[in-house]
């Protein structure tokens, strides 16, 4: 079967986001973008699975800006078979929207899974997959630690939930949302990062997708970005008596 | 208008974090339903029930709903979903799963992990990790949210006097099924709900050390927390984790040992009212959130604090 993993392009996770003067957002200007952390780990779980046997090819999809055909050579240097770039331009698209568009690419791709990230970092939503299996009518396994692939009608996903894990057994094909620790993605050495610039990226627009334009507008109208209040200036204590006597008599909490 | 909130909870009462998501509700000021879903749930829906400012609660109860399996959960909300102008559930491993298949479903936008509600339209919510606030206005007819719990007062349980409806729950959707759970099993307060927090990075070294930090959370009344260094290296479970992808907290007193302090970590953390960090390295970032700060062997530390409080 084969594999369809999202991928977005995002502000690196090391990099703290500067906000634009205006209010508008956050200024991307100059700024490093990487990989989202979280598809960086559903890439490497698509290409286990392919080591593995149970996964004949893994197919990128990267919805967003021509720059996001970085993000694909990334996960194509990972060993990734091919690319597909929705170029819908720089605005920010929403979960929904690109639940709708990867449900078409998977579709037309005849994929027995889909492995997507938990959240993006920047707009840390958490919607996308769930939104994408609703629309397939497949069942969901999301923020998983574990991923067995039974048969070719089977999946058992290891979940982390509140208070624990929880393991479900889901028909495929299937959705599956990556948390952190399903597994430790692989580094691309030099020499599959030449082999990835000759992998095959098609490029194709939402019009050959037989989308309308407009059904990338925005539902939710961000009207402004502000920076979360700042925490007053703390003070440093010498040993545990003194911090004891002030949580106790300054702060009040003990 | 008219709210329908998705009820969290354990059978017997709702969670506190749906308590939190009710005074979200209710700043909405519209009629507010509770939806309790389960399938041995009579007894939370009575609690639901007696909540301030609740005028209907519908209890769905059945073997489809017994695991919260989102295929099944979602199908049930969406079938009642009509006539409600907002659909709301506090941020959980539950509602993140389910919400956003109920919102593809109406077709419609989610507005995630809300702090404060401006008007029925107008949210704020943070992105990037809590490093920015973005104050959103939904175009949807049904607006889709999840509530921050730390972000709002829990509502009084009590005082209301709603009537207690029973809806069908759905047929199983026949495509997934719940194997098995490995809940992590703890006597102390459940970590989104504690008024206290001790929390241990990567600097507390090994499993066995944490019991330093058990023990110190015992004499408090508190919950153990961890950053992901500390559950990636093995030291605690994983739902310990504090952080962007973990756990968002916001107790009364947060005590960092052996924590850096990455955005990733404050992310989950920052909105604590008091924030006490033990740190060997004084350039450690969390010193920066810190109201009260000490550089020192947390080895030192903590077994002095355990003993002198």
């Amino acid at each position: 079967m084969k594999a369809l993993v999202a991928v977005k392009r995002v502000i690196d996770y090391n990099v703290k986001p500067r906000l634009k003067s205006d209010g508008s957002g956050v200024d991307l200007t100059n700024v490093k973008m990487s990989i989202n952390p979280f598809d960086e780990i559903a890439v490497e779980e698509a290409i286990r699975l392919k080591e593995a046997g149970k996964v004949s090819e893994v197919v990128l999809v990267s919805i967003g800006s021509s720059k996001s055909e970085e993000t694909i050579r990334t996960g194509l240097a990972m060993g990734a078979d091919r690319g597909i770039l929705v170029n819908t331009g720089d605005p920010a698209i929403e979960p929904l929207a690109v639940a709708k568009i990867l449900k078409s690419i998977a579709e037309s791709e005849q994929v027995g899974i889909v492995i997507v990230g938990k959240q993006a970092i920047d707009d840390d939503c958490n919607q996308t997959g769930q939104m994408l299996s609703a629309l397939l009518d497949w069942p969901q396994g999301t923020f998983a630690s574990v991923v067995d692939i039974q048969s070719a009608d089977k999946v058992l996903v290891t979940r982390e939930i509140d208070g624990g894990l929880q393991t479900l057994e889901l028909d495929l094909p299937a959705v599956v949302t990556t948390d952190l620790r399903l597994n430790e993605p692989r580094f691309a050495s030099l020499p599959n990062i030449m082999k990835a610039k000759k992998k095959p990226v098609s490029k194709v627009s939402l019009a050959d997708l037989g989308l309308p334009e407009n059904f990338i507008e925005p539902r939710l109208i961000v009207q402004k970005t502000e920076a979360p209040e700042v925490r007053q200036a703390g003070v440093k204590v010498a040993d545990a008596a003194e911090l004891i006597d002030k949580l106790r008599n300054e702060a009040g909490v003990l | 208008m008219a709210t329908l909130l998705i009820a969290e909870h354990n059978g017997q009462e709702l969670a506190p974090a749906t308590l939190s998501a009710l005074t979200a509700a209710q700043q909405l000021g519209s009629d507010i339903t509770i939806l309790v879903a389960g399938n041995d749930a009579q007894a939370a829906a009575d609690h639901a029930a007696q909540c301030e400012g609740v005028s209907r609660v519908l209890l769905a109860q059945g073997d489809s709903l017994a695991h919260d399996l989102a295929e099944n959960l979602s199908e049930l909300i969406v079938s009642h979903a009509s006539g409600f102008s907002h659909i709301m559930a506090p941020s959980s491993s539950v509602s993140k799963d389910t919400m956003p298949r109920v919102a593809a479903l109406l077709d419609v936008g989610q507005l995630s992990d809300i702090i404060e509600v401006v008007n029925d339209s107008q949210f704020k919510r943070p992105i990037y990790a809590g490093n920015a606030i973005a104050t959103v206005t939904s175009s949807d007819a049904t607006k889709i949210i999840t509530v921050r719990a730390a972000a709002f007062d829990k509502a009084a349980a009590s005082g209301g006097s709603a009537t207690v409806e029973s809806i069908d729950a759905p047929a199983d959707a026949g495509v997934s099924s719940w194997v098995s759970d490995e809940l992590t099993k703890s006597e102390r307060p459940e970590l989104t709900a504690a008024e206290r927090i001790v929390s241990g990075g990567r600097g507390v070294g090994s499993s066995e050390n944490f019991a330093l930090l058990e023990a110190l959370a015992d004499k408090l009344g508190a919950a153990v927390g961890a950053s992901r260094a500390a559950v990636d290296s093995g030291f605690v479970p994983n739902d310990m984790q504090v952080g962007q992808t973990g756990k968002i907290v916001a107790p009364d007193l947060y005590m960092a040992f052996g924590i850096s302090g990455a955005i990733q970590h404050l992310a989950g953390m920052k909105d604590s009212k008091v924030i006490v960090a033990v740190n060997k390295d004084e350039e450690a970032p969390i010193f920066q959130v810190a109201d009260y700060g000490l550089v020192g062997d947390l080895f030192d530390v903590l077994p002095e604090l355990t003993e002198k409080l």
